[in-house]
C-alpha cells in the first residue's frame, strides 16, 4: 500500500445530514469539510451529539447524506444506490467496531473473508490471504477458534485483520478501544501505528483524548460542523505512547 | 455464482447446526406434512384398488340381476305372495336380448346338511356348470356340475372347502352322501372347492357373499326335489317363501354392450310389473362409481395433507422470524461488511429451503417405509391382541397400502415450495432491515 500523499483516501464537502425523529427534524451534521489524505491517521473526536456517528455512518457508506459530497478515493458515494453502497462497503471500507461484530458461528479464518464473501471471492488465493493477515495481527495459533474462544484483545485484532482483507480506502475504527482493559488498549493502539506506519490510512472515531492523542490530526465536531482540525506533532505522539505505557498497571 | 450458492448453503447448515433441537423441530413439521401426503394417499389408493378388484372379480361383461323381498304394502295380507325372477322371465331375455351371451339361474336355500352324526347350518346353491366359471370357484379335487348331470336332475353336489372341512373331518367326501333333513334327500358329493374370500358387500347394491357354507347342486335337481315353494323356519314360526330363482347372472357379448343390455333388461323385467322385486346390479358401472370415488378420495385425502404442510411451512416461518429477530446483529454485521440485501434474502431462504428439504426428503423416507409399517403393526397387534384385532373391519385387517408413484415428486416439491413461500417473508425482513439499526441491536 505505497500512497502518494496528494491523493485523497477520503473528501468531505459541505457535507449534511437531516433525519426527521418523532416528526422533528434533527439537523446532525450541518455542512462538513475536510480531506483525509493516504497515509493519514485521523481521531474523530465530539461530546454525544455533535454528529459523530452520523459522519460514522456517512464514511461507512452505511447511510447517505442529504446533500454535499462524499468521496472515497474515485467513488462520490454520495448518489450510489443501496447494491452499490453494499459493493463499496465489501470492496473498500474496512470496519472495526468497539464491540468487535464477529460472526459467532465463524472461526477466526472465515469471519476475516466475510468481505470477500460478499465480492465473490471464495478461492484459495482469498483464504491463504486471511490466514496471512491473522498471522499479521499475531493470531497464528488461533486460526480456527470461534470468536468465543477468544479475549476481547484477540477478537478485535480479528476484526482489524478482516478490516484489511479487502485492501480499504481507510480502516473505520469506531471506539475500537472502548471495551478493552488499557493494556490490551494499548496494544491496540500499537498495532494501529504499526499499520499506519505501513502506509494504511486509518480514520478513529473516540471520545477519549488518550487515544486521539495517538493520531496524527485530531477533527473534533460540535453542533454537526469541524470545530477544529488541527495535527498531533511527533513529539506529542511519543510522549502520550511513553505515558501510556508507565501508566499500565504492574502485571501480576 | 454457483460457488456462492454452496457456500451459503454451507453456512446456513452451520448456522442450523447452532440450534439441532430448534431445527429438528422446525422440520418435524415438514416431515410430517410430507410423510402424511404419502401415508393418505397409498392407504385410500390400496383401499380403492381393493374395491374395484372385487367388483372387477365379480366380472366387468356381467349383468346381475336378483330376486329381492318386496316392500310389504305390495303383498297381500292373506299366504304367501309368489315374487321375483321367474324362469320364463329367463327365456324371454335369452330369446329376445341378442347381446346377451349366456344367462345363470340360481337359486339359494338356507338348509341343514349332514353326515354321520354331524349337522351344519349351510346354504344349499342350485345352478349350472358356468357358475364356476363366473364366480371363479376353482375345483380342489373331484369336479363341478356338469351339463348332463343338471339335464338328468341328478342328485350330486359340490362342497365348498370350509363345509367339507366341517362335515367330513379328516376324510375324502368324494362319492359319501350328504344328508338334507328338511327334504330327506341324499346328495352324492361329486367335487370339494378350494377356499375363497368371501366378497365384499358393494355400496348397498349387491350383499357381501360369503362362499365358505355352499353347496352347489344341479338347479334343475333343486327344482324338482324342492320346488319353488319354500318353508323356512324363522325364531320359532314358519314362514313361507315362493320364488323360482334368486339371481341371474348375464354375460354380455362384449363390455361395450354391457349398459344398453342392462337397460333393455330392466325395462324388459319391470315393464308388466310394478312389485319391486328385482334388482339390477352393473359391475362395470360400479367400477366407474368407485374410480369416481376414489378421485374424490384422493382430493379429499390430498387436501387434509396440504393442510399439515401448511401448518408446517407456518412452523417454519415462525421459527425463522424468531431467528431474524435474533440475528439482527449478524445481518447487520454482514451488511455492514458489504453484504447486499439479496444476500441477506438469499442467506436466510437457504437455511429455510435446507429445512424443509430435509424434512421432505426424511418424510418421504418414512412415507416409502409405510407398507411394511403397516403389516408390521398389523402382526403385532394380531400377536399381542388377537381378540382385538378380529373385531377391526376387514378392510382395516387387509389393508395394503399401495404407494402412488405421482405422490412423492408432488410431496417433495410442494415442501420445498412451503420452504420458499414461508422463507420468503422473513428474509424479506432481515433484509429490509437498516444496517445501522441492525448493528445497534443487541
Amino acid at each position: 500500500m505505497i500512497s502518494t500523499p496528494t491523493r485523497s483516501a477520503c473528501s468531505v464537502r459541505d457535507l449534511k445530514k437531516e433525519y426527521v425523529l418523532k416528526g422533528e427534524t434533527v439537523r446532525a451534521l450541518r455542512g462538513v469539510f475536510f480531506d483525509v489524505p493516504e497515509g493519514d491517521y485521523v481521531a474523530i473526536m465530539g461530546p454525544s451529539g455533535s454528529g459523530k456517528s452520523t459522519l460514522l455512518n456517512m464514511l461507512g457508506c452505511l447511510d447517505k447524506p442529504s446533500s454535499g459530497q462524499l468521496l472515497l478515493g474515485d467513488d462520490d458515494v454520495a448518489k450510489m444506490s443501496d447494491d452499490e453502497l453494499a459493493e463499496i462497503r465489501s470492496r473498500r471500507i474496512g470496519f472495526v467496531f468497539q464491540s468487535y461484530n464477529l460472526i459467532q458461528q465463524l472461526t477466526v479464518v472465515e469471519n476475516i473473508q466475510v468481505p470477500l464473501f460478499y465480492q465473490g471471492k471464495l478461492g484459495k488465493k482469498e483464504s491463504d490471504r486471511c490466514v496471512e493477515l491473522a498471522h499479521m495481527v499475531g493470531l497464528a495459533g488461533r486460526l480456527s477458534h470461534r470468536p468465543n474462544q477468544l479475549s476481547g484483545g484477540q477478537q478485535q485484532r480479528v476484526a482489524i485483520a478482516r478490516s484489511l482483507v479487502n485492501n480499504p480506502y481507510f480502516i473505520l475504527a469506531d471506539e475500537p478501544t472502548g471495551n478493552l482493559d488499557s493494556r490490551t488498549t494499548e496494544e491496540i493502539l500499537q498495532l494501529f501505528h504499526r499499520l499506519n506506519d505501513e502506509g494504511r490510512t486509518i480514520i478513529l472515531v473516540t471520545h477519549e483524548d488518550e487515544v486521539a492523542k495517538r493520531a496524527k490530526r485530531v477533527v473534533r465536531l460540535k453542533d454537526g460542523v469541524v470545530q477544529w482540525d488541527r495535527f498531533n506533532t511527533e513529539e506529542s505522539r511519543r510522549e502520550a505512547a511513553e505515558n501510556a505505557i508507565r501508566n499500565l498497571p504492574v502485571e501480576s | 455464482m454457483f460457488l456462492m450458492w454452496y457456500r451459503t448453503l454451507q453456512l446456513g447448515i452451520k448456522s442450523l447446526w447452532l440450534h439441532p433441537m430448534r431445527s429438528l423441530l422446525t422440520m418435524l413439521g415438514i416431515f410430517i406434512g410430507v410423510a402424511s401426503v404419502i401415508w393418505l394417499l397409498a392407504i385410500s389408493e390400496g383401499i380403492s384398488l381393493e374395491a374395484q378388484r372385487q367388483i372387477a372379480s365379480l366380472g366387468a361383461d356381467t349383468i346381475i340381476i336378483r330376486s329381492v323381498k318386496p316392500p310389504s304394502e305390495k303383498l297381500s295380507p292373506q299366504g304367501v305372495t309368489p315374487y321375483g325372477l321367474k324362469r320364463d322371465e329367463l327365456d324371454m331375455l335369452v330369446s329376445t336380448i341378442p347381446t346377451i351371451r349366456s344367462a345363470l339361474p340360481i337359486r339359494e336355500i338356507r338348509r341343514q346338511f349332514q353326515y354321520e352324526n354331524v349337522t351344519i347350518d349351510g346354504r344349499l346353491v342350485g345352478c349350472t356348470p358356468e357358475y364356476a366359471d363366473v364366480t371363479r370357484l376353482k375345483v380342489e379335487s373331484g369336479s363341478f356340475i356338469t351339463d348332463a348331470e343338471n339335464f338328468r336332475r341328478e342328485n350330486v353336489c359340490v362342497l365348498a372347502a370350509k363345509v367339507a372341512e366341517r362335515l367330513f373331518p379328516g376324510k375324502d367326501p368324494i362319492n359319501k352322501p350328504v344328508y338334507v333333513p328338511e327334504s330327506k334327500d341324499f346328495y352324492r358329493v361329486i367335487g370339494v372347492l378350494q377356499h375363497r374370500n368371501a366378497s365384499a358387500a358393494i355400496g348397498g347394491s349387491l350383499a357381501a357373499q360369503d362362499f365358505s357354507n355352499d353347496i352347489y347342486i344341479p338347479i334343475r335337481t333343486l327344482q324338482q326335489r324342492i320346488g319353488d315353494t319354500v318353508a323356512m323356519r324363522r325364531g320359532g314360526s314358519f314362514e313361507g317363501e315362493i320364488l323360482e330363482l334368486n339371481q341371474i347372472t348375464l354375460i354380455t357379448s362384449s363390455i361395450e354392450d354391457v349398459k344398453t343390455t342392462a337397460s333393455l333388461v330392466e325395462n324388459a323385467l319391470t315393464s308388466h310389473n310394478d312389485m319391486q322385486d328385482i334388482a339390477v346390479v352393473v359391475p362395470l358401472e360400479l367400477l366407474e362409481q368407485a374410480r369416481t370415488t376414489r378421485m374424490m378420495f384422493m382430493i379429499f385425502m390430498g387436501l387434509v395433507a396440504a393442510i399439515s404442510l401448511v401448518v408446517g411451512g407456518i412452523g417454519i416461518m415462525n421459527i425463522m422470524l424468531a431467528t431474524v429477530t435474533e440475528r439482527t446483529r449478524e445481518i447487520g454485521i454482514r451488511r455492514a461488511l458489504g453484504a447486499k440485501r439479496s444476500d441477506i434474502v438469499r442467506q436466510f431462504l437457504v437455511e429455510t429451503i435446507v429445512l424443509s428439504v430435509v424434512g421432505g426428503a426424511t418424510g418421504i423416507i418414512a412415507g416409502v417405509i409405510c407398507n411394511p409399517a403397516i403389516s408390521l403393526t398389523r402382526d403385532i397387534i394380531k400377536d399381542r391382541f388377537p381378540q382385538t384385532f378380529a373385531a377391526l373391519p376387514e378392510v382395516v385387517q387387509k389393508l395394503t397400502p399401495t404407494i402412488v408413484p405421482e405422490s412423492i415428486p408432488i410431496a417433495f416439491g410442494i415442501s420445498v415450495i412451503v420452504g420458499v413461500v414461508f422463507g420468503l417473508y422473513p428474509a424479506y425482513r432481515a433484509a429490509k432491515m437498516s444496517p445501522i439499526e441492525a448493528l445497534r441491536h443487541e
